[in-house]
C-alpha cells in the first residue's frame, strides 16, 4: 500500500529557503548583467541607427551594459518594481515555511545585499516602504515537480506609459494596431527607447495585461509563431513603429523599438481587451528551474 | 557636433548662449529632486515656507541613485522621466531655478516658463545609469532625508554629458528631430 502511494506521489520537497536563496541571486543578477538578447538586439540596432546622435546613444547603452557586469553595479538606477512569475509544479511540496513570504523575503534581500534602490511606496502618502516589497507574483500550478521562478524587475518609466483599453469587437485588428501605435506615439522619449513592445490580447481586463507582459519575457525579436495573424501584426507594428522616428533617447532616429511581441487568447463575445506594456531597453528578466 | 564644456550655477549668459541641440559636459554642483521632494518644496512655497535648497540659478537633476556601496561616491544614477515634475515647475523657477536636467517631453507651460525666465532643459540618456555615476565625484544628503532614496543630495559632477532639449528661446530638440526621422504615411 505505501511502495503504491510512494509511485503516484512522485512529491519532491522544496524548502523555503532554498526558494529565498533563488530570489535574492535572481533579482541581483537581473539588474547586472543585461541578457545576451538584448545585448544582440542593441548592436544590430546600432549598426542599422542612421541618426549620428542615435548611434552615439546606442553605443552608450552598450558601454554602461558592460560597465554594469564588470563592477556588479545596476544598469539603471531605476532597479524597479519586483515582478515574479512563479510556475509550481503540482507534485511540489512546499517546505520550512509558506511561499510567499520565502518569495518576498527574497526580494527584501536582494534589494538590501544587492545595493539595489527601493522604489516601492504607499500610493497615497507616497512613504516608501523600505525594503521594496510587496512584489507583484504571479502564480501559476502547472504538471510537474520543479518551481519555476522569474524576476522580473520593472522600471516606473515605461510602465508608466503602457496602457490597456477594452475596444469593441467591431474595432478588430485595425483597431487594435491603431491603439498600440497611439500608445507609443504618445509615450514619445518617456519610457527610454528603443523599447520592446509587448502586447496582450483577449482574457478579461487583468488577463490582456498580464498576456502584455509575459510577452516581454520571450527573447528580443523572436517571433510569435504560433499564429500567423500575431506573426504578421508583429512584424507590421516593428515597421511602424520604426518610422515614428523617435530614436533612441527620442532624439531622433530609425530605431524606436527592438522587437514587438504580442501573444492573444480568447475572450467574452463583447469584448475586445487589449494591453500595451512597454518596456525600455533596460529589459532585465532571470530564471531559475528549482 | 562639437562638445561644449559649460559649469554650473548657470548664468544669464551661459543661458542664453545654449540652443537646443547643443551637446554640453556640464561640471559643478546639482541637486537631486524628483517627486516627492517637488511636492514637499511645492507645498512649502504655498504655505509661505522658506526652501531647504537655495534655487537660486541652480539646476536640479531629476534623479534618485541606488545605494552607495561601501568605499563609493555614489550607486547608479541616470535621469528619471521629467513630465511628473511639470506641475510644480513654475513655482520652482521663480525661485530662481534655471536648469533641469530629465528625459522626456515637458508641458506647453514648463516650455513657456523655461522661456520666460530664461532658464534651459537638459536631457540625459535613461538607462545608463553604471556609467553617469562615473561623472559623480561627490555626494551628500542636503534635505529631505527621511524621503530615503528620494532624498535631496547635493552632486558635484564632472563632465556630465547633457544635450539642451528645450532652450530660453523656446526651441524643442525633441520635436524637432523626431520630425526629421520621421517616415510620413503616403
Amino acid at each position: 500500500m505505501n511502495t503504491e502511494n510512494k509511485k503516484s506521489n512522485p512529491w519532491r520537497r522544496i524548502n523555503t529557503r532554498r526558494v529565498t536563496e533563488t530570489v535574492k541571486k535572481l533579482f541581483i543578477k537581473a539588474n547586472t548583467h543585461l541578457g545576451e538578447d538584448v545585448v544582440s538586439a542593441l548592436q544590430s540596432a546600432q549598426a542599422r541607427e542612421e541618426s549620428p546622435i542615435g548611434r552615439q546613444v546606442l553605443t552608450k547603452i552598450l558601454q554602461n551594459a558592460d560597465i554594469a557586469c564588470e563592477r556588479a553595479m545596476p544598469i539603471c538606477q531605476d532597479t524597479g518594481l519586483a515582478v515574479l512569475f512563479v510556475e509550481i509544479g503540482q507534485d511540489v511540496r512546499i517546505v520550512g515555511g509558506d511561499l510567499k513570504t520565502a518569495l518576498e523575503e527574497g526580494v527584501r534581500q536582494a534589494y538590501e545585499e544587492g545595493f539595489l534602490r527601493k522604489s516601492l511606496c504607499d500610493p497615497l502618502t507616497r512613504a516608501n516602504t523600505g525594503d521594496n516589497t510587496p512584489a507583484v507574483i504571479h502564480m501559476d500550478i502547472v504538471p510537474g515537480n520543479q518551481l519555476r521562478i522569474i524576476a522580473m524587475p520593472k522600471g516606473g518609466g515605461s510602465e508608466n506609459m503602457s496602457a490597456a483599453r477594452m475596444l469593441t469587437p467591431s474595432a478588430g485588428i485595425d483597431g487594435i494596431k491603431k491603439f498600440v501605435m497611439e500608445t507609443v506615439e504618445k509615450a514619445g522619449a518617456n519610457p527610454c527607447p528603443p523599447i520592446i513592445v509587448g502586447i496582450g490580447i483577449g482574457g478579461s481586463l487583468e488577463q490582456a495585461c498580464i498576456l502584455a507582459k509575459k510577452a516581454l519575457l520571450r527573447p528580443v525579436g523572436e517571433k510569435n509563431v504560433s499564429d500567423e495573424r500575431l506573426t504578421q501584426m508583429e512584424a507590421e507594428l516593428y515597421t511602424r513603429i520604426n518610422e515614428l522616428g523617435i530614436g533612441p533617447a527620442g532624439l531622433g532616429g530609425r530605431v524606436t523599438t527592438l522587437a514587438v511581441h504580442a501573444e492573444m487568447m480568447p475572450c467574452h463575445i463583447a469584448s475586445l481587451p487589449v494591453a500595451v506594456n512597454i518596456q525600455c531597453h533596460v529589459a532585465r528578466h532571470k530564471e531559475t528551474i528549482i | 557636433m562639437e562638445t561644449r564644456k559649460i559649469k554650473t550655477p548657470l548664468t544669464k549668459e551661459i543661458i542664453t548662449s545654449l540652443s537646443a541641440g547643443d551637446m554640453v559636459l556640464l561640471s559643478g554642483d546639482v541637486y537631486t529632486a524628483r517627486d516627492a521632494a517637488h511636492r514637499r518644496m511645492y507645498e512649502a512655497l504655498k504655505k509661505g515656507l522658506p526652501l531647504p535648497i537655495d534655487l537660486s540659478k541652480a539646476t536640479i537633476f531629476y534623479a534618485a541613485p541606488s545605494p552607495t556601496p561601501e568605499g563609493k561616491v555614489i550607486g547608479s544614477i541616470g535621469p528619471t522621466t521629467s513630465y511628473r515634475m511639470d506641475v510644480f515647475t513654475p513655482a520652482l523657477l521663480e525661485q530662481g531655478l534655471r536648469g533641469m536636467i530629465g528625459k522626456g517631453n515637458r508641458s506647453p507651460e514648463v516650455v513657456e516658463a523655461i522661456k520666460r525666465y530664461g532658464a534651459v532643459y537638459f536631457g540625459a540618456i535613461g538607462g545608463i545609469a553604471a556609467l553617469t555615476a562615473q561623472c559623480v565625484k561627490r555626494m551628500e544628503v542636503v534635505a529631505y532625508e527621511d524621503l530615503g532614496p528620494e532624498a535631496i543630495r547635493k552632486l558635484t559632477v564632472v563632465d556630465l554629458p547633457l544635450v539642451v532639449i528645450n532652450d530660453s528661446q523656446g526651441n524643442d530638440l525633441y520635436l524637432s528631430e523626431q520630425n526629421k526621422w520621421r517616415i510620413k504615411a503616403v
